[in-house]
Formats: structure tokens, sequence, C-alpha cells
């Protein structure tokens, strides 16, 4: 299968970067980094960033589409032309860009309570700002965030990661190389009911070994989860605590 | 883009009323796919693909060109997926909706990507001459499901195919015209077919949606699978979120209806061929 000389897995079961095989690339998350959107996030997952911000809900742009008794969403992908995704450069009318787009609106159409937001219109742009793979489940994990940090109602939080197959052994959260090399799966799940929102796989494999991926890959969504919800409570209580300060209600403590 | 009307809700409420209770509202059950009928062609490579009334054509041709520089063993296979007007008044001409971009990407993916069709077998000269392939897709009547409809007739077609049998000496290609020479078919490894779920509400998912049903869905996954149990493809871009079992046993459904859909057109080939006996004198 594989055609590099890049060595996936090494006698000491170590991969190329020095990971073992369940382990996920060095996750950071911070909220807001955009000064006017109304909520934005960036996940940095190894080599990969991507920046989500979402608008919205707002009055819709155009009145084609839009929903008298629920809110619509829609995405735009832009991939930074130094980015360095080793294609050739992704204009706006790209196919995959597209097919990434269509994959973050449905992901996320079930799971924002769209009733809530009748006549509206939710926007995510994601800007891919450097690409190490798996740009799609850092799409969605920075999509999750931004959402979260707009305040807009959600089901739940919808994670995300890669899962690599080199000969029996999965691997989680692959970078460019191996994805290059590997059949892999991208699951998006919500933890709290263990439900796959996603899943999309590319290349050759048997039914059997898919099975053991898709499972890993919805434990390890739960591990994103975790990591993300850690980071939104310390932001809420940030708020709060600004809040309080400023109307002037005495502290807890 | 002119948009559809919205189905009325005595309809859908019908048509969930009654998948409520096992029932479409062709007569089929959730799990049965339309027939599938295949036509050829009076040349070889030419297929159309009737799924109920869903229909596709794909038309194979080849050509000789010169290989890229950096893979100059390999031939071409270009896939043409535009959908037309005809299909259903959606579509637009020129205009890249995003469903198009969903199944043609899903095409090439299924086609392409899980390397169907041997490339290195379509070398001719190394570095000088190869055989470009072009597979064309003209989607004719839409009334849901072209995704497996169009992947069955391409494959279908790559199977009917045959190219001009060629001779090589030294450095002289001769192309021997079919008249001559019995032409010979492509170097196929494996025959990936796609099939389409679609998914309701706390319902039981049904196969090969109508275009009416996949309005009304909730989501929908497509897996492109082959006869050796082998998943090539799957795609589940959000919709309703689904248990890993469910998706488990919409695999396992999904591998016995591709197994009778490999037969289907086994059947229909071996027909074909009956039908084009030539004698040699």
């Amino acid at each position: 299968m594989s055609t590099s000389r890049l060595e996936i897995l090494n006698d000491g079961g170590l991969r190329h970067d020095a990971r073992r095989p369940y382990e996920l690339r060095s996750l950071s998350l911070s909220l807001s980094p955009h000064p006017t959107a109304d909520g934005s996030a960036t996940v940095t997952s190894g080599l990969t960033s991507v920046t989500a911000s979402v608008f919205g809900p707002r009055e819709p742009r155009s009145r084609a589409g839009t929903s008298h008794d629920r809110g619509i969403v829609s995405v735009e992908v832009g991939v930074a032309p130094w980015s360095g995704t080793r294609e050739v450069r992704r204009s706006r009318g790209d196919k995959r860009l597209t097919e990434i787009a269509a994959s973050i609106r449905q992901t996320f159409e079930p799971v924002i309570l769209l009733h809530l937001y009748p006549r509206s219109e939710i926007t995510i742009n994601i800007q891919v700002i450097s690409a190490d793979g798996g740009i799609l489940p850092t799409a969605i994990n920075a999509t999750t965030l931004a959402l979260l940090d707009a305040g807009i109602a959600l089901l739940d939080y919808t994670t995300s990661l890669s899962v690599g197959l080199h000969l029996t052994q999965p691997l989680l959260d692959l970078s460019a190389p191996e994805e290059a090399d590997l059949p892999h799966l991208v699951v998006a799940s919500c933890p709290a009911s263990g439900k796959v929102t996603l899943a999309a796989m590319e290349t050759r494999l048997h039914v059997d070994r898919f099975e053991e991926m898709l499972r890993l890959g919805v434990d390890a969504c739960r591990v994103i989860r975790d990591e993300m919800e850690s980071v939104v409570k310390k932001k809420a209580a940030e708020v709060v605590r600004r809040s309080q300060a400023v109307i002037g209600v005495p502290d807890a403590r | 883009m002119p948009r559809e009307i919205e189905p009325p809700t005595v309809q859908r409420d019908f048509i969930l009323a009654s998948l409520g209770e096992g029932k479409r509202i062709d007569g089929r059950v959730p799990l049965e796919m339309r027939p599938i009928k295949l036509e050829f062609g009076d040349e070889l490579g030419w297929c159309t693909c009737h799924l109920g009334k869903t229909s596709v054509l794909a038309q194979v041709t080849a050509s000789i060109v010169k290989p890229r520089d950096d893979r100059p063993y390999e031939g071409f296979l270009l896939i043409n997926s535009e959908i037309s007007p005809m299909a259903s008044s959606v579509y637009e001409a020129g205009r890249n909706s995003e469903d198009e971009v969903l199944i043609t990407r899903m095409l090439e993916k299924s086609i392409r990507r899980t390397e169907a069709v041997d490339r290195e077998a379509l070398c001719i000269l190394a570095g000088e001459k190869v055989w470009q392939l072009r597979l064309t897709l003209h989607f004719l009547a839409d009334q849901g499901n072209l995704l497996d409809c169009a992947a069955l007739a391409a494959m279908t077609a790559l199977r009917h195919f045959r190219k001009p049998e060629i001779e090589v000496i030294g450095d002289e290609v001769i192309v021997h015209s079919p008249d001559e020479r019995a032409p010979v078919p492509l170097a196929i490894h494996h025959v990936p077919l796609c099939v389409t779920f679609a998914y309701f509400e706390n319902l039981p998912p049904i196969l090969d949606p109508t275009h009416l049903e996949a309005v009304l869905s909730t989501g929908s996954m497509s897996l492109t699978l082959n006869a050796q149990r082998e998943l090539c493809v799957l795609s589940k871009a959000g919709g309703t979120a689904l248990a890993v079992e469910e998706i488990m046993s919409v695999v396992n459904v999904g591998v016995s209806t591709v197994r009778e859909m490999v037969k289907v057109m086994e059947e229909a080939l071996e027909r074909d061929r009956g039908s084009r006996i030539i004698e040699v004198r």
C-alpha cells in the first residue's frame, strides 16, 4: 500500500513525528481571535492551523434560500496561499473546497438549534492558515468553538479527528505525510450521545477494519470534547468575573 | 437558480407515515433498490443505466496522448460529468451547484482514486505515448439517486469498452482497427459501485431514495463498495447523527446490495457479448 520511504511506525512503535499510535498532536484552542466576528476560534493541531469565524444570526444576505421557520447556515472555506498544501493553489471555486464547505454545513445544520433563529442566517467563515493534514477535522473543531463563542444554541459539542490504519494498527490524528500513505477516515461525533454526524473515507479498506476505526474515532472525539470544554469554561469564568466587576456584585469568594 | 417547490405538508406527512409502517410510495420495502436496466449502444463503451426513472448515459472513448513527465508509465482517465438542465430544472448549465459538485467529487473518488482502472496498463511507449480514456457522463433524467446510477453506468461502460489492439515495433506504434484485430478490454482491478441510503428522524434508513424521499430526508450516506467486501469511499456528510452500530448495519446491507448490482451488471454484459459474435472467415 504505502509507496513512499516514510516509516509509518518504527520498531519502537513510534510514528514519524515521535508520537505513539493513539497520541494526538499538540492541540491549542483559542477563543475570539477575531475582533469583529460574533464568535471566532483558532484551532491548532500540530502544524495544522484553522481559524473559524461566525457571523450571525443576522439578516440573510439574499432572500433566496431563507426559511420562515428556521435559520440557515452558510459556510465559506478559504485556504491561505502560504498554507503549505502541496497541491496547486486552491481558488474559491475549487471543488474540494466546495465539498469541505458542504460537509461542514451539513454537519452543523442538525447540531445548531436552527428553529430558534427563524428568517436569519448564520455565516461560518473558515480560513486554513497552515495545513499539515486533517484540514476537515480541524475546521470542524474550530467551527464548534466559534459557534460556542458566538453564543449560538447547540445540541452538543461536535468534535472531529482523523483515524488512519497502518497494517492492523489504527493511528489517530494523522499528519500530511501519513495521510498521503494510509487509508484514513474522518469522524465527527457528538460526544454526549456518541453518535456519528460525519464520516468520510476515501481509500480502500476492508469492512471489518472500518468498524474498529470508527469506534476508536468516536472514543477519541470525547477526549477532544474535554479539552474544548476546559477552554470554554475558562473563558466563561473570565466573562462572569469581568461582568461582576463592572456591575459591582461582590465576589462570591 | 430556479428554486424547487417544497413538497406539500400533506405529502410529507403521508410519506413519513407510510415509511413508519415500512412502506414506500412506489411499493418498495425500505431496503430495496429500484429495478436496474442496462442498455448498450452499437459502439463499445456506450451504456445507459436506468434506475427506475433516473437515467444516466456513460460513454468511454480513448485517444493516444503524451504522458506526464513525472509519471511516464501512466495513462489517463478523465471523468467528465456535468449535469445539464435536461436532468432536472434545478440544475443550471455551466454553473456548478453544490449537489453537482458532490456527485462529481464522489464519482472521482470512487472510480479514479480507488484505482478501479489500471492506469499503468494504459501505457503504450513509456514517456511517449499512453492511452487517455475519457469517461463522459450524461445525466438524462433525475428522479433521485443520480450518484448510484452514474457510478453503475460508468463502471459498466468501462467494463464494456474495448481499446484497439496495439503493436509496438521499436519506436513504431501500430494501432490496429477493430476490423483487423479484436480490440482488447481494459485492465480493471475491481468494480466499485455506489449505494446511497437516506435517513429520517426515528425511522429505519431506506436504500436508493427517490427524489422526493431525498428532499424529505434528514440526512444521507453514500458508500462505495466492491464485491470483495472492501469499503472504497464512505461519505456521510452531516445530517442525522447515527450510532456506530447503525452505520455498520447499513454498510453490511451495502455489501450485499453491491453484490447483487454486480450480478446484474455481469448478466447484462454477458447478454451483450452474446449479441456481438463476429464470424472470422
